[in-house]
């Protein structure tokens, strides 16, 4: 992605305003690149045609894996490898076992979870954001607006996102 | 939109705008550090200096050192970890169990929980590795690896093996919590930093965060998917501490009500310490209308709720030991309140039983002064209900003759002092470098709960 682009970068006060704008700003034909914002607002998945986040399955998946290893690994130690009573024990103690495998699958549906998310969202130390604001971390939300992605004019764009409740309009090459 | 009921008290008070909590926050850390401060950081780190000292000769002459005798062969180590432990407690259920109940009210308080939560956690596990006497091998004793001593492998029927995977996951999976949550409001410090180095630094801390829509949704899942792991995590951990007795044959501490009556002592001293440094921080940072008296009120209303789940514990315990006509045990508890350790009995039932009672009364639970008061108080109570299970019960062993009594050395306050020293260091230098409230989450509700001007 060296290449860079034009975009338009609308502005938003605020979070319903923003909402009822991206429904306006998608209702008048326009494709929508992103849009950016200081903090989570209820419903934007909706407004921006979003899917669910299918970070749970992940999570639930590497939880299976924790589970499968823990009693692998149990088993596999203390009564295929090595076994031995212990305190009038079976050689097969499954009530023994349950701490260590849930905190197993604990640690690992939590860690495979959030290492899916990290790279899913390009999020690294050494990651370099695209911002086309800096006040995106502050107090404004942006959209932006792929200018070579969409078929109708710039004037036309920048009067619809006036009209949707834009405070500024800008246009920004990234 | 969130929407709120007109009915409710706001969460954040003083007609705050999203811009205004960005500056109030981030401010805090690009200040100079002011003579509070520093002040405060030379304490702790003159603390960890004298505290250094006792590890180190600990480490070089051994755990000899410690007051320990034969008969009474856990005593200060233990109960400071299980203290420790305990009090890193509350962040994580701050975070994630209310988070699960949609409690907005933690939103201001949970980020200097967790991190309480995760110094707690790292004080806590000194005592362990250090009662290893050399813990450079300690790899091979706690952890299943291939070893030659024998190819016996570590035994997973054992309590505290259990503790050693209940701790490192409890401690890992809340710092990635903590972490989460971190990084837009590094990002906001981030674009905000006017020298190239604290751009540099935040930059790296950040990850590269954007704010995009896409991240949000994916952020929301993870946090909720988070807290629904971390809320099982943290009463399993303090229920696995209390395993490291329950499981045994000692009277006093062969108990089945051992895990909820843990687990409850837990949550009471965790939101005891969250609640003396949370008052020191506001009062210091002027954050009065971020952590509003209506946060302290119901902190305080959650230690009574513990408090007296702990001290109907102490009452069914002594019942218990009567009813189970089991003398061993009849004598294990009237020789902890009656016995020559009574005076630790009675401090735990002042400070843990009766004082806590107190909050019952709104003028006190809405009282500065009182709750700080109080929370050290809690604190200590905390401190002797272990000491009280874990030296009442081992002093009095199995043949008269072995009967003794516990001294503490100069090393066991020394260690002790190490990881007071630990934790205040590691918490003065995150309030000072790291938003020590929550802004992505505090902005998302302002609208919603915010006072209106």
């Amino acid at each position: 992605m060296s290449d860079k682009s034009n975009y338009i970068v609308g502005v938003f006060d605020d979070e319903d305003i923003l909402l009822k704008g991206i429904k306006q700003v998608r209702e008048g034909g326009v494709k929508i690149h992103e849009v950016y914002s200081p903090f989570p607002v209820h419903g934007i998945d909706d407004v921006l045609g979003y899917k669910r986040s299918n970070l749970s399955v992940v999570a639930f998946l590497f939880g299976l894996l924790g589970t499968t290893l823990a009693l692998t690994m149990q088993i596999g130690m203390m009564t295929v490898d090595w076994p031995m009573i212990i305190g009038g024990k079976d050689y097969l103690p499954v009530p023994s076992f349950i701490p260590v495998t849930f905190e197993l699958t604990v640690l690992l549906a939590s860690f495979g979870m959030v290492g899916t998310f990290l790279i899913i969202s390009n999020l690294k130390p050494w990651g370099k954001p695209k911002l086309f604001d800096k006040r995106i971390t502050d107090d404004k939300h942006i959209m932006a607006i792929d200018l070579g992605k969409n078929k109708i004019e710039e004037s036309a764009i920048n009067k619809l996102l006036k009209d949707s409740g834009a405070s500024e309009v800008n246009l920004k090459t990234l | 939109m969130i929407a709120e009921s007109s009915l409710r008290e706001p969460l954040v008070t003083g007609g705050k705008t999203v811009h205004d909590v960005t500056v109030d926050i981030s401010s805090r850390v690009e200040d100079k550090p002011s003579k509070t401060w520093l002040l405060a950081m030379a304490v702790s780190l003159a603390t960890l200096t004298v505290g250094a000292f006792a590890v180190a000769s600990l480490l070089w002459e051994g755990i000899g050192m410690w007051g320990l005798n034969k008969t009474v062969g856990w005593a200060w180590d233990i109960t400071n970890f299980v203290w420790w432990v305990g009090i890193g407690h509350a962040g994580t259920l701050i975070s994630a169990i209310l988070l699960l109940f949609r409690q907005r009210w933690r939103m201001s308080i949970n980020r200097a929980a967790e991190a309480m939560t995760i110094f707690a956690v790292i004080c806590a596990a000194m005592f362990p590795v250090l009662h290893m006497g050399r813990p450079w091998l300690g790899f091979y004793w706690a952890l299943p690896l291939p070893n030659t001593f024998g190819s016996l492998w570590v035994n997973f029927n054992s309590p505290l093996l259990w503790d050693v995977f209940a701790i490192s996951t409890y401690f890992s999976v809340s710092l990635v919590f903590w972490y989460i949550g971190l990084i837009p409001d590094f990002a906001t410090i981030r674009d905000r930093a006017t020298n190239k180095v604290s751009a540099a630094i935040y930059g790296v801390l950040s990850f590269g965060w954007d704010g995009a829509a896409k991240t949000w949704s994916h952020y929301e899942t993870v946090a909720l998917v988070l807290a629904g792991l971390a809320t099982p995590l943290v009463l399993s951990v303090h229920t696995i501490v209390s395993f490291d007795f329950a499981t045994s044959v000692i009277p006093g501490w062969h108990t089945t009500i051992f895990p909820p009556y843990f687990v409850a002592g837990a949550i009471f001293s965790g939101f005891a310490m969250v609640l003396t440094l949370l008052l020191i921080t506001r009062k210091v940072y002027k954050l009065e209308d971020y952590i509003t008296i209506q946060h302290i009120e119901l902190m305080n209303i959650v230690i009574i709720i513990t408090g007296s789940i702990v001290g109907i514990a102490y009452i069914t315990e002594f019942f218990i030991a009567w009813y189970s006509g089991v003398e061993a045990e009849q004598y294990a508890f009237i020789n902890r309140a009656t016995g020559p350790y009574w005076w630790a009995y009675w401090s735990m039932m002042t400070c843990n039983v009766i004082s806590p009672q107190l909050f019952w009364f709104k003028r006190i639970r809405t009282n500065l002064a009182a709750t700080f008061v109080l929370s050290i108080i809690v604190n200590i109570g905390m401190w002797f209900e272990r000491f009280v299970i874990i030296v009442t019960s081992l002093h009095r062993d199995f043949l008269p003759s072995s009967w003794a009594m516990f001294y503490p050395s100069w090393a066991d306050v020394g260690v002790y002092l190490f990881t007071f020293g630990l934790f205040f260091t590691a918490f003065f230098l995150f309030a000072k470098f790291f938003p020590v409230i929550n802004m992505a989450e505090v902005k998302s509700i302002i609208k919603a709960t915010g006072e209106k001007k």
